[in-house]
C-alpha cells in the first residue's frame, strides 16, 4: 500500500508538468485550431527564465577582504551580490534563495509577449493552412528557440535551486499513518503539485467564470458560429495563446529545481505532452489534465523495480504504448468530443 | 525509354550524369586554395549526399504523394543500420547481404507500424508515428542492449563469429566493409594541376543505388499506383466513393518508403559499420521531412535536392569558425569587422541548426513547394518575357 | 421488387429522430427523386445508402443484397455511385486522370498494387478516358488541373466520373445546387441523355423543382423523417398534403 502511494506521489510532479503542457496545447488547438510544436520550447524558456533570474539576482561584484586571506595567505576576494548590498545580506539573501518562485512573477509577462508575438507573427497566418504545414512551421520555430537558447545559455543542464526551505525531503508516510522511512518525499515537488494544481484551477475558472471565459468556451465548441455572433474571436484567440504561453511558462519556471534546465527538455517534454494530449482528446481540457496526471502516475509506477523485472523496458515505453492503444480504440481519446480533428 | 517518357528519362539522365561525375563537380576549387573549405567532393560527403537522398526520395513517396506526415522514419533507418552491423557480424563484411537484410527488416517493420498508424490520418497519425519512433529509440537504449549495444552503439569487434570471413584479418585487426573484395572505404585520388579528386568505391555504389532508387521512385510516380497516392492525397472522400480501399495503397507506399529508410540505414552502416540509437531520434525523422519539403515535397528531383542542401550546408556551416568568419571580414574597418563576426557567429559553426531552423521557417511560409516551386518561379519570371506562350501554361481559365 | 429495396429504416441522432420508418423502393431503370423540405431526412437516408451512417434498424438491400454493415468503397464496388452536393473530384489531378481513376476502379477493383506500370503505357485506360471525355464535352480541358475547372464542369465530370464505373444506381445529392440556370439546365440536359442511353437506374435528392419535374419518373415526398406519399411526378403536383407539407412552403 504504501509503495503503491510512493509511486502515485512520484508520478504527480512529472504529471503536473505532462498536464500543464497539455492543457495549454489543448487551448491553442482548441481555439485556434492550431497543432503548435514549439509548446514544449516555451515550458524550456519558462525554465530559463528561472534560470535568467537566479543570475541576474546572482550579479555580484568582488572586493578583496583584508580580515581573509586565502590558501596561499594572500588577501581573499569575496563576492558580493548588488541585492544583498542594496537590500542588506539577510533580506538580499532570502531574495537570492528564493529566485525560483520570483520568476514566476518574472516569467508571466515575459512569456505573454513571447506568446503574443508568436500567434500575431506566425500563428496567425497559419490558420487557413492544413494542419501539416502547421506542424511544419512550429517544428521549425522549436529548433529556433531551442538553438537560441543553447547560444546564449550553453548545452550543459544549468542545475537551479529551490528556496532552502523545499529542499530536502520529508517523511510523508507517518504524516498518513505509515510507517517512517516508508514515503519520503521531496518538499518542491509537493509544492510543484500544488502550484500545478492552482493553475490548472485558475484556468478552468477562469474559462468558466468569466465572460472571456464563456466566448473562449463557446468559440472552442464551435468558431464560425461565434464568428456569426459578431463577436472578435480573433483578437481572444491571441489573448489565449498568450495565455497558453504562461501556462507552459509557468509550468518550466516551477520545473527547474526539480530537473536542471537543458536546452532540450523542451522537445522532450512536448513529444510526451502531445500524447497526452491524444490520449485526453483532442480538444478536451479535463481530458488533456486527467491523461497528464494518468500518464506521470503510470510511468512511474512501470519504472518499479517490481514491474520492471517482470517487463523489462517497460518504463520506457508505457506512455507511447497507451498512447497507440487509446487511438487505436477510442480515436476520440479518454474525453475527445466528437468532431474534432477526425476526417 | 526504361518505360519512362522523355522528360523524365531525361531527368533520370541528368541525375546520373551529375551523380557520376560528382567527385569533380563537387571540387571545382584547387585543393590548397581559400575556397577549397567549399569543396564537397570528398567521399564521406558525397556517401552522405547519397544515402540522404535515397532516405528523402522514399520519404517522398509517402508524404509527397499521399500526404501522410510521418514523424518516424528514423526508426526504419536505424532498424536497418542495426541490421546491417548485424549481418556484417554474423555472416560476411560483403555489403549485398546487409544492405538486403536491412532492407527486408525495414520492409517488415514498416509493414507493422504502418499497419496500425494508417488506421489514423491527419495529426493522429503523425503522433502514432513518432510514438512508435519514440519507443524504439527508447527501447533501442534500454532492453534491447543485447541487440542495440545501447549507448555506446553497435559496433564491429575483433572476436565477432563470422561465418563467411575472418573474425580478424591477419595483421590482427577488423576487416572492412567489401563487394566482393572491393572495399567500401578504398579510394583514388586523381591530381590535375593543383586539383585533386577522391574517386571512392563506397561513394559509387551509394550513386548506383541511389539513382536506382531515383529510377523506381520515377516509375511509381508515374504508375497508376503513383496516381491512386496522389488521388489520396487529393480526395479521400471520391477515393473511396470510387470504390477504392485507401488504406492498403497507403499502407504500400508506407512500407516502400520505409524500404528506401532501410536501404538508407544499410548503407550507412556500410559506409561505416556502426549503428546507434541516436539515428532513430526523432530529430533525425524531423531531418528528412525538412530534406523533402526545403527541396519540393511530391516533387521527383525535390528530396534530392532537398537532401544535398541540407547535408552540402551541415558540413560547411559546420565548419566555419570565428578565425574563417575573421579571415571573411578582413577587409572591413576593425570595429564593422568584429560586429559581423558577432552577428554571423551564432548561425554557424554549432549554430547550423539555428540556421536550419530558420531556413525551414521561411520555406514552410513563403515557399511551401520547396527549391523546385523557387526554381519555376524563377524560370517563370524569365518565360514571361517572351510575349507568346503565355495563355497554354497550367493556369488554363476555366472555359465557361 | 425494385432495385434498390429501403425497408423500415429508423435512424436516431441523439434525441433526434433524423428517420422514422423510411420505405421506399426503387424500380430499375427508372428515375426516382426524393423531396422534401429542409431537415426531412434526405442527405441521412443518401448516406444510410452509401455506408456512410448505419441505420438502427431497418433493411437496405440492392439488388438482393444487404448493403448494411459494408465499408463504403464495397458498396460502390456493388455498384452504386454517388454524386455529391458539393463536386467531390481529386482537385490536385488533371482531369484525364480525374477520369481514369474510376476506370482503373473498374478494372482493378479495391486495391491493385501497380507501382511499376506505366500509365502511359495503359492505352486502353486512357482511350476510355478520353471518350468519356468526349461524351462530357470536356476534351478540351482535359490536361487541366480539375481545381480549376468551373463548378458546372466539375459537376460534368464528376458524375462523368461516377459513370465510368457503369454502376447500376447513381445517386445524386442536389446535383444543381448553387448552379446559375444555365449549368442547372446542362445538368438535366447531360441526365436525361444518361437516363435515354444506358441501363441505369437514377435516385435524385432535389430542392429544385424544375429538375425534379423534369427527369423524375416517380417521386417519393419526405416530411420530418417518413416518407409522406410516393407517387408520379403529375399526382405529386396536385397532391393537397405535398402542397401543404412542402410545395405550399416554397411557393409562399
Amino acid at each position: 500500500m504504501d509503495a503503491i502511494i510512493l509511486q502515485i506521489l512520484n508520478g504527480l510532479d512529472k504529471g503536473s508538468a505532462y498536464a500543464l503542457i497539455a492543457l495549454g496545447l489543448t487551448l491553442i488547438f482548441g481555439t485556434l485550431g492550431v497543432v503548435n510544436f514549439a509548446h514544449g520550447a516555451l515550458f524550456m524558456i519558462g525554465a530559463f527564465c528561472a534560470v535568467t533570474l537566479s543570475r541576474i539576482l546572482n550579479l555580484s561584484y568582488e572586493t578583496i577582504d583584508p580580515n581573509k586571506t586565502d590558501f596561499l595567505g594572500n588577501p581573499a576576494k569575496v563576492k558580493t551580490t548588488y541585492v544583498e548590498d542594496w537590500l542588506g545580506p539577510e533580506m538580499g539573501g532570502a531574495i537570492i534563495d528564493w529566485a525560483v518562485p520570483l520568476a514566476i512573477l518574472f516569467s508571466i509577462p515575459v512569456m505573454i509577449a513571447i506568446g503574443f508575438i508568436m500567434e500575431r507573427g506566425l500563428i496567425k497566418h497559419f490558420y487557413k493552412r492544413p494542419h501539416a504545414d502547421q506542424i511544419l512551421v512550429t517544428f521549425g520555430l522549436a529548433i529556433v528557440l531551442q538553438e537560441i537558447i543553447k547560444y546564449f545559455y550553453g548545452a550543459n543542464p544549468i542545475p537551479t535551486g529551490a528556496p532552502e526551505v523545499f529542499r530536502g525531503s520529508f517523511d510523508f508516510g507517518v504524516m498518513l499513518g505509515f510507517d517512517p522511512n516508508a514515503i519520503i518525499y521531496p518538499y518542491w515537488r509537493l509544492v510543484y503539485f500544488a502550484f500545478a494544481a492552482v493553475i490548472i484551477g485558475g484556468v478552468f475558472a477562469f474559462l468558466q467564470f468569466t465572460t472571456f471565459g464563456m466566448v473562449v468556451r463557446a468559440g472552442m465548441a464551435d468558431r464560425e458560429t461565434v464568428q456569426l455572433l459578431g463577436i472578435n474571436i480573433d483578437k481572444r484567440f491571441t489573448i489565449m495563446f498568450g495565455i497558453a504561453a504562461a501556462v507552459a511558462g509557468l509550468a518550466g519556471v516551477m520545473y527547474a529545481p526539480i530537473n536542471s534546465p537543458n536546452y532540450h527538455m523542451g522537445m522532450d517534454f512536448l513529444v510526451l505532452s502531445f500524447v497526452v494530449v491524444v490520449v485526453g482528446g483532442m480538444g478536451s481540457l479535463p481530458g488533456a489534465v486527467l491523461a497528464g496526471f494518468l500518464l506521470g502516475v503510470l510511468e512511474s509506477f512501470a519504472s518499479m523495480n517490481e514491474i520492471k523485472s517482470i517487463l523489462p523496458g517497460i518504463d520506457q515505453i508505457i506512455i507511447y504504448l497507451v498512447a497507440i492503444i487509446i487511438l487505436l480504440t477510442r480515436p476520440r481519446g479518454l474525453m475527445g468530443r466528437k468532431g474534432v480533428m477526425e476526417e | 525509354m526504361l518505360g519512362l517518357n522523355k522528360r523524365d528519362f531525361s531527368l533520370l539522365l541528368i541525375v546520373a550524369v551529375l551523380a557520376l561525375c560528382a567527385p569533380f563537380i563537387l571540387n571545382p576549387f584547387p585543393a590548397d586554395s581559400a575556397m577549397a573549405q567549399f569543396n564537397a567532393g570528398y567521399p564521406d560527403l558525397m556517401q552522405r549526399f547519397a544515402i540522404y537522398g535515397i532516405f528523402a526520395i522514399g520519404f517522398n513517396i509517402l508524404f509527397g504523394l499521399t500526404g501522410y506526415l510521418s514523424f518516424g522514419h528514423a526508426a526504419f533507418l536505424g532498424v536497418g543500420s542495426y541490421s546491417a552491423v548485424w549481418m556484417f557480424k554474423l555472416l560476411s563484411m560483403n555489403v549485398i547481404p546487409a544492405i538486403l537484410l536491412s532492407v527486408v527488416v525495414a520492409g517488415l517493420f514498416s509493414l507493422l507500424i504502418g499497419f496500425i498508424s494508417l488506421r489514423r490520418s491527419g495529426i493522429y497519425f503523425s503522433i502514432l508515428t513518432l510514438a512508435f519512433a519514440q519507443m524504439s529509440f527508447n527501447l533501442a537504449y534500454s532492453v534491447l542492449t543485447p541487440i542495440t549495444n545501447g549507448e555506446t552503439g553497435l559496433q564491429l569487434t575483433l572476436d565477432d563469429p563470422r561465418i563467411l570471413g575472418v573474425s580478424r584479418t591477419e595483421d590482427g585487426s577488423i576487416p572492412v566493409t567489401n563487394l566482393f573484395g572491393i572495399e567500401m572505404r578504398e579510394f583514388t585520388t586523381l591530381n590535375f594541376g593543383n586539383w585533386s579528386f577522391d574517386i571512392s568505391a563506397g561513394y559509387y555504389l551509394c550513386a548506383v543505388l541511389m539513382l536506382l532508387s531515383f529510377y523506381i521512385a520515377i516509375r511509381i510516380f508515374r504508375s497508376p499506383f503513383g496516381m491512386m497516392l496522389r488521388a489520396i492525397k487529393s480526395n479521400n472522400t471520391r477515393m473511396t466513393y470510387t470504390g477504392l480501399n485507401a488504406r492498403p495503397y497507403a499502407l504500400a507506399a508506407f512500407v516502400i518508403s520505409g524500404m528506401y529508410a532501410g536501404l538508407a540505414g544499410g548503407l550507412l552502416a556500410s559506409m561505416d559499420p556502426l549503428a546507434g540509437a541516436e539515428r532513430m531520434q526523432w530529430t533525425a525523422s524531423g531531418e528528412v521531412v525538412l530534406m523533402t519539403i526545403l527541396g519540393g515535397a511530391g516533387t521527383l528531383i525535390g528530396p534530392v535536392l532537398g537532401a544535398g542542401f541540407i547535408k552540402y550546408f551541415e558540413n560547411i556551416f559546420s565548419k566555419i569558425n570565428d578565425g574563417v568568419l575573421h579571415s571573411w571580414f578582413s577587409f572591413m574597418p576593425d570595429g564593422i569587422e568584429n560586429l559581423m563576426v558577432t552577428l554571423v557567429h551564432p548561425f554557424v559553426g554549432k549554430g547550423w541548426h539555428l540556421t536550419l531552423g530558420l531556413l525551414f521557417m521561411l520555406v514552410v511560409i513563403f515557399l511551401p513547394g520547396g527549391l523546385v516551386e523557387g526554381g519555376q518561379r524563377i524560370a517563370r519570371l524569365f518565360r514571361r518575357k517572351k510575349p507568346d506562350d503565355a495563355k497554354k501554361s497550367t493556369q488554363s481559365t476555366p472555359a465557361e | 421488387m425494385g432495385i434498390l429495396e429501403v425497408k423500415n429504416v429508423n435512424k436516431r441522432f441523439g434525441g433526434l429522430q433524423a428517420l422514422g420508418d423510411v420505405n421506399l423502393s426503387v424500380a430499375e431503370n427508372s428515375v426516382h427523386a426524393i423531396i422534401g423540405p429542409n431537415g426531412a431526412g434526405k442527405s441521412t437516408l443518401l448516406n444510410c445508402l452509401i455506408g456512410k451512417l448505419i441505420p438502427d434498424t431497418g433493411s437496405v438491400m440492392f439488388q438482393g443484397q444487404s448493403v448494411l454493415g459494408r465499408k463504403p468503397y464495397e458498396i460502390n464496388q456493388m455498384g452504386i455511385s454517388r454524386v455529391f452536393q458539393t463536386p467531390e473530384i481529386f482537385g490536385d489531378l488533371t482531369v484525364q486522370e480525374n477520369m481514369m481513376i474510376p476506370i482503373f476502379a473498374k478494372r482493378d477493383g479495391v486495391f491493385r498494387m501497380h507501382a511499376l506500370e506505366s500509365s502511359l503505357n495503359e492505352k486502353e485506360i486512357i482511350d476510355q478516358a478520353e471518350a468519356m471525355l468526349e461524351d462530357l464535352n470536356l476534351q478540351d480541358q482535359r490536361h487541366m488541373q480539375s481545381a480549376s475547372m468551373s463548378r458546372g464542369n466539375k459537376r460534368r465530370l464528376e458524375i462523368g466520373m461516377c459513370l465510368a464505373q457503369t454502376p447500376k444506381l447513381l445517386l445524386l445529392d442536389e446535383p444543381t445546387a448553387g448552379m446559375a440556370r444555365a449549368d442547372t439546365n446542362n445538368t438535366i440536359d447531360l441526365l436525361k441523355q444518361i437516363k435515354d442511353e444506358r441501363d441505369i437506374t437514377i435516385a435524385i435528392i432535389e430542392h429544385d423543382m424544375h429538375v425534379v419535374f423534369s427527369l423524375a419518373e416517380r417521386i417519393t415526398v419526405l416530411a420530418q423523417g417518413s416518407p409522406l406519399v410516393e407517387d408520379t411526378p403529375e399526382n405529386i403536383k396536385g397532391h393537397p398534403k405535398v402542397r401543404e407539407a412542402y410545395l405550399g412552403e416554397t411557393a409562399a
